[in-house]
């Protein structure tokens, strides 16, 4: 079995994802492989334990789905599995993968039972779903909240340039608006910080920076208050959002919906503030304090302060 | 140009799910069934494109039981034209899917298939990607904005915040949460819709095999997390987090 993990594009660095995928290539066994579109993180994936060969596709910095998944394809016949971590990218391009090798894709697989079974959450993590496929390439994307992530440092792979691919000319990179990073990242913080409605406004979303400095976090938020303009976009944990499992979350006017839950549950620890006593999020709360976000923020920034 | 809306009847998002007994999947027998949210905010943008005079027609198509005429009557209640129901008991998956939606744009020839991302019941998020492939077109993926003049630009949510991407019609859009807020259909909506034409064919007619490439070996309660304990102040939860559980 040879194994091809498809690398976020995460600048000179391997994103975490990327390297939890990489954990569930090697849960599957073989041979693994990283491709990494564009120069930038060729070298630090070369360093990933376990890695045998880093393979980088020049052009296509903006990992286009139609010519990521063209070269993909060209790829393909030298692999028995092409994973990607189940990140905005890899859900992008591997089902468009999948369709070119006319495979049924296999997304956020939380669990390997071996080299054609799998385990992936259905309706918003109310079910485990335990699959076999026939099919003779297996294209999927991995939960990296279900994977523990490997070291970043510890290999010494070879770099070789993939070969070229045709780019179908379909479609072109136009700008974005990509938020500068003063905080960890969100899927790979060891702590989350996160807003419901109940912040109110945008301005009143940010004091819980005061909370998430203190505790080197990252912000999260619902859907409810992304949806109202309190956060942006890319905040939102959830079934549709981001799936995080940090050793600690804290939900700050989170009532609970099961589709915000999806994106939390796994968390080592859930500390859960609610003015509402009976709010679902106190039933998956190890920690529940009943009381205002507007004075539990400050308090709780003030406490962390004293050692 | 003529929008193509693959609609889907899926458990309302508002059930709590329930794992059958026997481990052969979840309890789908008198549960409330709708179209899935995703699916409603593409009707709504495809409708906002008829109202501004860019599209012509929209075609609403499921695949599913007969019952998924309900979510075809709903789409055409908020604005879509006509309906195709693809009838078909049991499981599909996304790769049967998209097959099944190459071979109705091929006889019905859309400039634009708008769809949602992600089905909320299976959550794959894979039918429009598949479709794209199968197509040769380009994919809009995770959209939150579209803007049709000359191809079509289309404002993508990406992990790190937005993206855009410029592409040739004809191409695939699949709507993410903020794209719109779908309309509730009105009444006199809803009558018109009942007259507006349903049409019926079986995968079959299509030349599609439906055959799931996955075995579902077994579908089980995912393990439940315990409530804990309430604290009484701040203090208190600051010191349990230190000594008690040590994450800070
Ligand atoms: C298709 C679909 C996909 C979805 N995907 C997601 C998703 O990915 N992520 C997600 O989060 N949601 C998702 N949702 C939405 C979800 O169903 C809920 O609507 C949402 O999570 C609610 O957000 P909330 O808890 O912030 O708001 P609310 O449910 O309104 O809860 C606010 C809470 O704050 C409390 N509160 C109010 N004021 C205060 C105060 N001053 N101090 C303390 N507590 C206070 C209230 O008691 C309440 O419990 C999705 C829904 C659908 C239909
Ligand atoms: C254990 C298990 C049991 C299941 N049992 C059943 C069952 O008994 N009956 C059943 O119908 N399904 C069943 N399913 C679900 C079925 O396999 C999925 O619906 C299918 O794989 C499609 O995936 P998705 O809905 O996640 O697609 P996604 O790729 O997430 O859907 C994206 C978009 O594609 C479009 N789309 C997808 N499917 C359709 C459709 N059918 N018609 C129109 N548009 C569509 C919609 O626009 C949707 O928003 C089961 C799944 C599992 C895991």
């Amino acid at each position: 079995m040879t194994i091809l993990v498809l690398a976020d594009r995460a600048g000179a660095a391997v994103s975490q994802p990327t390297r939890s995928a990489v954990a569930a290539a090697q849960q599957i066994g073989g041979e693994v492989h990283v491709l990494v579109l564009g120069q930038d993180g060729a070298e630090a994936a070369a360093k990933l334990p376990g890695v045998a060969k880093v393979l980088v596709a020049a052009g296509n910095d903006h990992a286009l789905a139609e010519p990521a998944a063209a070269l993909l394809v060209a790829l393909a016949p030298g692999y028995t599995h092409l994973l990607a971590p189940g990140s905005a990218m890899g859900k992008n391009i591997m089902p468009r993968v999948a369709a070119l090798l006319d495979v049924q894709v296999i997304s956020d697989v939380a669990g390997v039972e071996g080299a054609d079974t799998f385990r992936r959450f259905i309706y918003a993590g109310n079910a485990l779903a335990t699959v076999k496929t026939s099919d003779a390439t297996k294209v999927m994307t991995v939960r990296a909240a279900s994977f523990d992530p490997v070291a970043a440092e510890g290999g010494s792979a070879a770099i070789e340039p993939a070969p070229a691919a045709e780019d179908p000319g379909v479609s072109s990179f136009v700008g974005a608006e990509i938020a500068k990073l003063e905080r960890p990242e969100l899927t790979a913080a060891r702590i989350v910080v996160s807003g419901g409605r109940a912040m109110g406004s945008a301005d009143n979303f940010k004091i819980l920076e005061g909370v998430a400095d203190k505790l080197g976090a990252a912000i999260g938020a619902s859907r409810a208050a992304v949806d109202a303009g309190y956060a942006p976009n890319d905040m939102q944990v959830g079934q549709t959002g981001k799936i995080v499992a940090p050793e600690l979350y804290i939900a700050f006017g989170i009532s609970g919906a099961i589709q915000h839950l999806a994106g939390m549950k796994d968390s080592k620890v859930i500390v859960a503030v609610n003015k509402d006593e009976e709010a679902p999020i106190f039933q998956v709360a190890d920690y529940g304090l009943v009381g205002d976000v507007f004075k539990v923020i400050p308090e709780l920034e003030a406490e962390l302060g004293k050692k | 140009m003529k929008i193509l809306v693959p609609v889907k009847r899926v458990v309302d998002y508002n059930v709590k799910v329930r794992v059958k007994a026997d481990g052969t999947g979840v309890e789908t027998a008198n549960v409330k069934m709708s179209m899935n949210p995703f699916d409603e905010i593409a009707v709504e943008e495809a409708v906002r494109l008829k109202e501004k005079g860019t599209a012509t027609e929209i075609v609403a198509v499921s695949i599913g039981p007969a019952a998924a005429q309900e979510q075809i009557r709903t789409a055409l209640a908020m604005g879509a034209d006509r309906g195709i129901l693809v009838e078909h008991d049991g499981i599909v998956e996304p790769l049967a899917v998209a097959k099944m939606l190459k071979a109705l744009v091929a006889k019905e020839s859309p400039q634009l298939v708008l769809m949602g991302k992600q089905a909320i019941d299976d959550d794959m998020n894979a039918t429009g990607q598949m479709l794209a492939a199968l197509l040769g077109w380009p994919q809009g993926t995770f959209a939150s904005k579209v803007e049709v003049a000359d191809g079509i630009k289309v404002t993508r949510e990406v992990d790190g915040g937005l993206e855009t991407v410029a592409l040739k019609l004809p191409a695939i859009v699949t709507a993410d949460l903020r794209l719109n807020e779908p309309r509730y259909a009105s009444l006199p909506n809803i009558m018109k819709a009942r007259k507006k034409p349903i049409e019926t064919v079986k995968p079959a007619d299509l030349g599609v095999d439906p055959a799931p490439r996955l075995t579902v070996l077994k579908v089980e309660e995912p393990p439940k997390r315990q409530a804990g304990v309430k604290v009484g102040s701040v203090q208190e939860l600051v010191e349990k987090l230190r000594t008690e559980a040590k994450v800070i």
